[in-house]
């Protein structure tokens, strides 16, 4: 306890420091320290991969000024709150939890440690000290779906989806919607793995959806498990997941999601560094440039890939939203008018899947 | 629901590629188990032999070279038990633990800088006209060689039980060590082999993993693997024919839950993904019902020639 205290006062002398108003008396403290809490190795390839290409980044970006430390392969649940607290009793200034699960734990540990900042990926709760931040990963979603509606031939595209949380709901939603416009024939079978990170079950979830005639392969996990076994396959595309995956381009991965979190995290932790940060709610898409679009491949038809471009264009411009009426949801009951879109919170909270999804939500 | 979009050809191919891993380190640890030594560090042999093997085989370029590596590695590394448990008398299931630790940290060390990258894979076997079969070509002649080599194994492994002076010999040490000794059969010798080969067996489980069914290398990937596979040889009671079917029925489960899933069957999801190991346990309890186990008498008891 008693070390806990000390830490507080610190962290509070830093705080007042900084509240003090010149940038030299807040450099005198020494740098500042972020700290990472990733759910799967950095070299997942994926999802933690970009996280941490982020924290490299702000690194790079404040050179002696910014002090990082993380920790790798942290359990979601009970566990996480253990590995938060020792990043904060280590001295951590602004700590960044990255995966939806670990939100409880964020919050119980930020409560233990006012004058620490915490930012908590893809959750929804929020603290005087706890803020939140995410990516518009539907409006990738949403070029995904219209490629894997043009370019499928058996109309089967395969959906790898980790945990039935409203982030993934919206991922499945946002592909089915455009390649149903593009393919109205097309239909998705849809693989609940529960693990964001087992290779082995990922592989045999992307096995098991080609044999049952998949020939589009998208994923909600994290490692490239999945695009080995479509390479294997031969006829099958992909898209990367979280990162670029370049090294299955152009077969079968023929675009990509990519996570761009360094713009972020530069931005907060000058924030901490300025003594301006403040508890708030960030969500950003293409447009601001935290959804990434990797490169189409050549695989994909000219036409096909102009198309998609052109959907990305209207999104970054705010000129098209994935979720605009009419829509309907799974039940039959009605969603979206003729023109009307979605508003976040609904978003935020999905928990339903459009109409023409063939299957149910796990409770 | 469309059961129909299950091919059945195809599903019982990735069954066999799914269950080879298993199958293979279950192989050995019954050898290990017959001569009366218990190591319940399968787990840790198994990562290790998934990270050896991936390593050897990116920088050599050779999946083959990458799997020799993997059993020789995982038994190195089983040589560290056999020397602690035999010549140092120390507890079987403690160390079998800590070989597991051990692996599970070591590995991801060794592991770091082979992180994303992709590995060469071993090519499907080409059985010539046996692979142009229809039906049975697809299902059963177009894996890679160490799918055959396991099955190989289990023949080899109840042959050498069954009908061989050896493996009478070995039987004995794990019947009643003592009367193998008083026969003049050097009984920690005979363990030390068996452990042995029961590291290498387990490596090459471990690299299967990493260089075929995944493949990649990740940390921690084993998942588990390592302890179903000693359930496997319980459930089995010791016998190499029912390890291939304990193998198989595993990994049927395992593969079958996704195909269910993707096929849309209205079965509650956490059900199905927790299936494979209801159905493990099931088996077992029905086997500890039956009353006769059939496991070695000196099972896990230690052995010195003085006393």
């Amino acid at each position: 306890m008693k070390r806990r205290t000390l830490l507080q006062t610190g962290a509070a002398a830093l705080t007042l420091a900084t509240f003090g108003g010149t940038a030299a008396l807040a450099e005198s403290h020494g740098p500042v320290t972020a700290g990472f809490i990733f759910v799967g190795p950095i070299g997942d390839g994926g999802w933690t991969y970009e996280h941490n290409q982020g924290r490299v980044h702000a690194e790079e970006h404040f050179g002696d000024k910014l002090k990082t430390i993380y920790q790798e392969s942290v359990p979601e649940g009970a566990d996480a709150e253990r590995a938060i607290t020792q990043m904060a009793l280590s001295g951590a200034d602004i700590i960044f939890t990255t995966s939806f699960g670990y939100m409880d734990q964020t919050l119980a540990v930020a409560s233990k440690f006012p004058d620490v900042k915490f930012e908590h990926a893809t959750g929804f709760k929020k603290a005087e000290n706890v803020g939140v931040y995410s990516a518009r990963f539907y409006e990738g979603r949403a070029i995904q779906g219209t490629i894997a509606g043009r370019m499928t031939k058996s109309n089967k595209v395969g959906y790898i989806a980790s945990y039935p949380i409203p982030e993934v709901i919206r991922g499945i939603n946002s592909a089915y919607i455009h390649a149903k416009k593009v393919n109205p024939d097309v239909e998705f079978k849809i693989i609940w793995a529960y693990t964001w990170f087992d290779p082995a079950k990922e592989a045999d979830a992307a096995k098991a959806l080609i044999e049952q005639g998949c020939d589009v392969i998208l994923q909600h996990t994290d490692s490239t498990a999945p695009q080995a076994a479509a390479q294997e396959a031969g006829d099958v595309i992909t898209f990367g997941q979280a990162s670029d995956m370049a090294e299955f381009g152009p077969m079968p991965r023929v675009s990509s999601i990519i996570d761009n979190w360094g713009p972020y995290y530069i931005e907060r932790i000058q924030a901490v560094m300025d003594g301006t940060w403040e508890s708030d709610d960030t969500w950003d898409g293409i447009g601001a440039g935290m959804v990434g679009i990797g490169d189409i491949s050549s695989a994909v038809p000219e036409d096909v890939k102009a198309e998609a471009l052109a959907m990305k264009d209207q999104i970054a411009a705010g000129d098209y939203h994935p979720f605009t009426g009419p829509l309907k949801k799974a039940d039959g009951s009605d969603w979206l008018a003729e023109g009307e879109t979605a508003d976040d919170g609904t978003l935020l909270g999905m928990n339903f899947y459009v109409e023409g999804i063939d299957a149910e939500i796990p409770q | 629901m469309d059961l129909s979009a299950i091919n059945p050809v195809l599903l019982v191919a990735s069954i066999m590629v799914s269950a080879t891993p298993i199958l293979l380190a279950a192989l050995g640890e019954l050898v290990v188990e017959r001569a009366g030594v218990l190591n319940l560090g399968v787990e840790g042999m198994m990562i290790t032999g998934a990270v050896v093997g991936f390593a050897i085989a990116v920088n050599t370029g050779s999946p083959l070279l990458g799997f020799v590596a993997a059993a020789v590695a995982a038994s190195a590394l089983s040589l560290a038990f056999g020397v602690l448990t035999q010549f140092l008398l120390s507890n079987q299931v403690a160390t079998g633990l800590g070989l597991t630790l051990t692996g599970l940290g070591l590995s991801s060390l060794i592991g770091k800088p082979y992180e994303g990258i992709k590995s060469p894979t071993l090519p499907k076997l080409d059985l010539g006209p046996l692979s142009d079969l229809p039906v049975v070509g697809r299902m059963l002649f177009s894996h890679d060689i160490v799918v055959y080599f396991s099955l190989a194994l289990v023949a080899a492994t109840w042959a050498f039980l069954k009908y061989t002076r050896a493996g009478l010999i070995l039987r004995a040490t794990g019947e009643s060590h003592d009367s193998a000794h008083a026969l003049g059969y050097k009984v920690v010798l005979i363990r030390l082999a068996a452990i042995l080969y029961g590291g290498a067996c387990a490596g090459l489980g471990g690299a299967y993993l990493s260089l075929v069914r995944v493949p990649q290398w990740t940390e921690g990937m084993t998942a588990g693997a390592g302890w179903i596979a000693l359930a496997l040889v319980v459930f089995a009671s010791w016998r190499a024919g029912r390890v291939l079917v304990g193998a198989y029925l595993f990994g049927g489960v395992t593969v079958l839950q996704l195909n269910l899933q993707a096929a849309g069957a209205d079965v509650p999801v956490a059900l199905l993904s927790a299936s494979p190991y209801v159905v493990t346990i099931l088996v077992l309890v029905v086997i500890s019902a039956r009353g006769h186990h059939g496991a070695p008498a000196a099972l896990g008891k230690p052995f010195h020639a003085t006393s």
